[in-house]
């Protein structure tokens, strides 16, 4: 033991300091990686169970092992160029869809303290870094060299541009009552029990929100990206083996992503519900008091909302969701934010 | 070299030759990409500046909306570029006057007394650019900073109703109001009339 904390100092500071964060980083991103898989595997498992099939039930036990026969078959296909295709663009492409996706990790905290980098303007850099995504998306479908495909590029482009401004506005909600654009002051200014969660006074931006977000992560009633009655597949329609993989992963990424975020914003995070009363009691203390497991069993419920629209609802008509995100959900979120700040005016007179 | 100053350079080399790369490419969409890694290594170095709240908005408004529609736009038209490289000898004595005379009135600037300051010290962890620049916009700077809202308000209106024509030609559309109200009286016709008789 003594040896290896010998080694360890007499290596210079500044690599010491690299090593550790690269360590942190594939604690964050290997959970994320795995918990991809396994979403895969809930939506197939999940819709089954709501259209009444079983779904996925033969690799493994009770189909446990599908995601790993999935990977394995990816990663052994053959990835197909088109011979028309811009082949630098091309593979460019589905690295652009996945490093934002990615790389907003950094700055998520899981539990109090529980974050790479603890930056002050936490909740810019993720919508910063989540406007990237599309990019890869555009890409592809440019690069592709098919019909089919810029279709569905320049339908991302529209959607995604459209609904960002909802979602901006949603998050204005958020940053005015935890006056704050750092995510850990957010879920502590949220502390306190149930009620006291932004859930509450800002319940319009909540679902302004996480619709916004099902339709940034183009997952169904808003997958006109993918449509496969008209468009076959959309912009990955030409990818094949892990490049299409890669997008499989952004997307799903994306998803837990949005899923964590909401329930940072406006569902306490890794907050319980239950407040700090019961934190103390010995055993129990550990399950009712805060921790991530709240933050994870808050966000499966927002992952399973996914997969649950995926099983209920028909895709919207693209004039349908440009129509909703600028005529409905951005007005919206603006009288529900004047309804703040008149609300913030009254406490700051006294009236309230 | 600090290690600060090492990824300054690096990041400074990517925005100058990614610079180049945007007059430099035959086809557009490299070029528009290499402007988006232009935007976005000149984010990092405001960045390293400790200007976060300048740095991250610039990758969330250039990057992340204006060079979308950007790209949509480059996509959609099918840019012929010879006839934009016809000019080129022709214009090129105009072109090198310009840029002289560009670089010679930046380097007058910068070299005046306006732009040497003693290097700032860092600010503490806690410090944050966000609230400061907020404080400053919405107290010292708010009549301006209204001012300038507006005038983007009026142009963007004023855009909106340049590029909108009204259609009075017949033109069916949706209006999912009256889609919704619908009743099936209203589609539906059930005319009774007697079966045919046999001949």
């Amino acid at each position: 033991m003594d040896s290896l904390i010998a080694i360890w100092e007499s290596v210079p500071e500044a690599l010491r300091i690299v090593i550790v964060i690269l360590l942190k980083i594939i604690a964050i991103l290997l959970p994320v990686i795995i918990a991809v898989a396994y979403t895969t595997f809930a939506e197939r498992k999940i819709i089954g169970y709501m259209q009444v099939r079983c779904g996925p039930n033969r690799v493994g036990p009770k189909g446990w092992l599908q995601p790993i026969a999935d990977v394995v078959k990816l990663m052994f296909k053959e990835i197909i160029t088109p011979t028309k295709a811009n082949r630098a663009v091309f593979f460019i492409a589905p690295m652009l869809a996945l490093a934002p996706a990615l790389a907003v990790w950094a700055v998520i905290p899981f539990w109090e303290g529980g974050v790479l980098s603890d930056i002050n303007a936490g909740l810019l850099f993720v919508l910063a870094i989540t406007s990237l995504d599309v990019f890869g998306i555009i890409l592809a479908g440019w690069a592709s060299n098919s019909k089919y495909a810029i279709l569905s590029s320049m339908r991302v482009g529209a959607q995604v541009v459209a609904y960002e401004i909802a979602m901006g506005f949603a998050l204005v909600g958020v940053l005015m009552l935890a006056g704050s654009l750092n995510l850990t002051e957010i879920v502590n200014a949220q502390a306190g029990g149930i009620q006291n969660w932004f859930m509450w006074p800002l319940f319009g931006l909540l679902v302004v929100y996480f619709i916004s977000g099902v339709a940034e992560t183009n997952r169904a009633p808003f997958d006109v990206a993918e449509g496969e009655s008209e468009i076959v597949a959309g912009f990955h329609i030409e990818y094949s083996g892990m490049a299409f993989a890669l997008f499989f992963l952004a997307e799903y990424a994306s998803m837990l992503l949005i899923s964590i975020l909401t329930v940072l914003l406006f569902l306490g995070g890794w907050l319980s519900p239950f407040g700090a009363s019961f934190a103390d009691i010995p055993v129990l203390g550990i399950i009712l008091g805060d921790g991530i497991h709240w933050l994870l069993l808050k966000a499966f419920f927002f992952l399973v909302l996914y997969l649950w629209f995926r099983a209920t609802f028909p895709r919207y008509r693209y004039d349908q969701i440009m129509r909703l995100g600028w005529k409905i959900l951005i007005p919206v979120t603006l009288v529900w934010i004047f309804g703040i700040i008149v609300f913030k005016a009254l406490q700051e007179l006294g009236v309230l | 070299m600090t290690f600060e100053l090492f990824i300054f350079y690096m990041f400074a080399t990517i925005t100058v030759v990614s610079a180049i790369g945007v007059v430099t490419m035959r086809n557009p969409v490299y070029a528009a990409l290499f402007l988006i890694l232009a935007f976005f290594t000149s984010a990092a170095t405001w960045i390293l500046l400790e200007a976060e709240f300048l740095g991250v908005v610039l990758v969330l408004v250039y990057v992340g909306a204006v060079m979308v529609l950007f790209l949509f736009v480059i996509m959609m038209l099918d840019i012929n570029i010879d006839p934009l490289r016809e000019g080129f000898i022709r214009y090129l004595p105009i072109g090198i006057l310009i840029a002289v005379v560009v670089a010679g009135e930046i380097i007058l600037v910068l070299s005046s007394d306006v732009f040497t300051m003693d290097i700032p010290k860092p600010t503490p962890l806690d410090y944050s650019n966000t609230k400061a620049l907020g404080e400053l916009l919405y107290t010292d700077y708010v009549y301006p900073f209204e001012l300038a809202a507006v005038i983007l308000l009026v142009a963007m209106v004023a855009a909106i109703s340049l590029a909108m024509r009204k259609r009075n030609d017949g033109t069916k559309r949706q209006i999912p109001i009256d889609q919704i109200r619908t009743k099936n009286t209203d589609r539906l016709r059930i005319v009774k009339m007697k079966s045919e008789e046999k001949l």
